[in-house]
């Protein structure tokens, strides 16, 4: 159960980024990667991911994890597959071992949605009744 | 204002640098350091204590550092080799990280050490994330775990650069099927050599020590299909990104939040994904 590490891996990037930034009030998502073959849970992540963020800038913040397939190719046979799980990492076609790993082990933050900026006002803008 | 931001960086791209640092500062020191993973009960430190009393015969200079949640009693059993012996009690946590290590290894290790054995925490799932900034990883796996084993585990087999059997001396009373569980390390990791050891018979004793010095003396370990990144992927091993983009922030409108527009200026937030 490492996912609790790799959750407060991504809240401290998160805050050092909006703290670079300056002016981040609330971190409200944060977009992820995760490989196939990259060895988390999204599930178990995204328990942890709650539990770390509490007290932080991105306190309710949502993770939004994109699951990144494994895929193989080989130098030989100038082919791909998908590596599946567990993972087929023999050429299915030449059976050598010349297999390079194409995607998989990603583990990445991609984006983050976050407010900046003086806090909105707190006059409520006009809107019309229909919304 | 609300807006997003492009960070592109890899969640364990602190580990890795500091991992990639380590190994560099161990490389000039001229100290090797070996990375072993298994489950609870394999046999990493029975087989430890053998090939560190084998190092002490062998003149080689040898430190070993071992990590457990709590006690010390493997350290006292390594200890008995009379090689430098450290224990790192992580107080629950289920692995190591590199700046763990390195905070360890400063200001201990003694200056000549040639090898350096980390016993990682016995678990297969989560030590396989993190690199230690070690030149080898080994992970073992005893004959009582099923042949299926690096199929069940494949980050933690399929990242290894040696697979090292353990308790062969038991391995006809428990069935131990040696083809199926090769076949098994080679689907996950071709090419990986896979050692048979039996702490109790001195079986295999010395080739992981043998392996460690080729290593430490600059012969490359293996390079498994699952480490190796494939050109134009975000590299996560403290090399710079090679995705054609600039490392930095591209903030963007929150598309679903059209009543606020979001600066693009210069001024964006600078998120370098390395200091």
């Amino acid at each position: 159960m490492h996912e609790m590490s790799i959750a407060m891996a991504v809240v401290g990037q998160v805050e050092e980024a909006a703290a670079k930034a300056g002016g981040v009030r609330a971190v409200t998502s944060v977009r992820l990667q995760v490989g196939e073959l990259a060895g988390v849970v999204p599930d178990a992540l995204a328990f942890c991911f709650e539990l770390a963020c509490v007290g932080t800038l991105l306190e309710g913040a949502e993770l939004i994890a994109e699951s990144v397939p494994g895929r193989a190719g080989c130098a030989t046979c100038v082919d791909d597959w998908a590596v599946g799980t567990p993972p087929q990492l023999c050429c299915p076609a030449c059976g050598q071992a010349t297999a390079e790993l194409l995607s998989g082990r990603e583990l990445q933050i991609v984006s983050v949605r976050w407010e900046d900026g003086p806090a909105r006002d707190r006059t409520p803008e006009p809107v019309s009744e229909e919304r | 204002m609300c807006r997003v931001v492009d960070l592109q960086q890899a969640v364990l791209a602190k580990n890795e640098t500091t991992a990639h640092a380590l190994r560099t500062g161990m490389a000039a020191r001229g100290t090797t350091v070996i990375n072993l993973l298994s489950s609870p009960g394999s046999g990493k430190t029975a087989l430890l204590e053998g090939e560190l009393l084998l190092a002490r015969e062998r003149g080689v200079p040898v430190a070993a550092l071992t990590a457990d949640l709590a006690t010390e009693n493997d350290a006292r059993r390594l200890a008995r080799s009379g090689v430098p012996v450290k224990q790192v009690l992580t107080d629950g946590l289920c692995h190591l990280e590199a700046d763990m290590l390195g905070r360890h290894l400063e200001g201990w290790l003694p200056d000549s050490t040639r090898l350096v054995f980390v016993e990682n925490v016995g678990n297969l799932v989560c030590p396989a994330s993190y690199d230690l900034g070690e030149a080898l990883r080994v992970v073992l796996a005893s004959v009582t775990e099923g042949e299926d084993k690096p199929l069940k585990y494949p980050t933690a087999f399929g990242l290894a650069q040696l697979v090292v059997v353990t308790k062969t001396d038991i391995a006809d009373a428990v069935g131990f099927d040696e083809p199926a569980f090769r076949a098994h390390v080679e689907q996950v990791n071709p090419g990986v050599e896979v050692v048979l050891t039996s702490a109790r018979r001195g079986e295999g004793l010395g080739v992981l020590l043998d392996r460690a010095m080729a290593v430490a003396d600059g012969e490359p370990a293996h390079e498994p299909v699952m480490g190796r990144r494939h050109r134009g992927h975000h590299h996560t091993d403290g090399s710079p990104q090679t995705n054609g983009s600039h490392p930095h922030a591209h903030p963007h409108d929150c598309a679903d939040d059209p009543g606020q527009s979001a600066y693009v200026t210069s001024a964006g937030p600078s998120a370098q994904p390395r200091a």
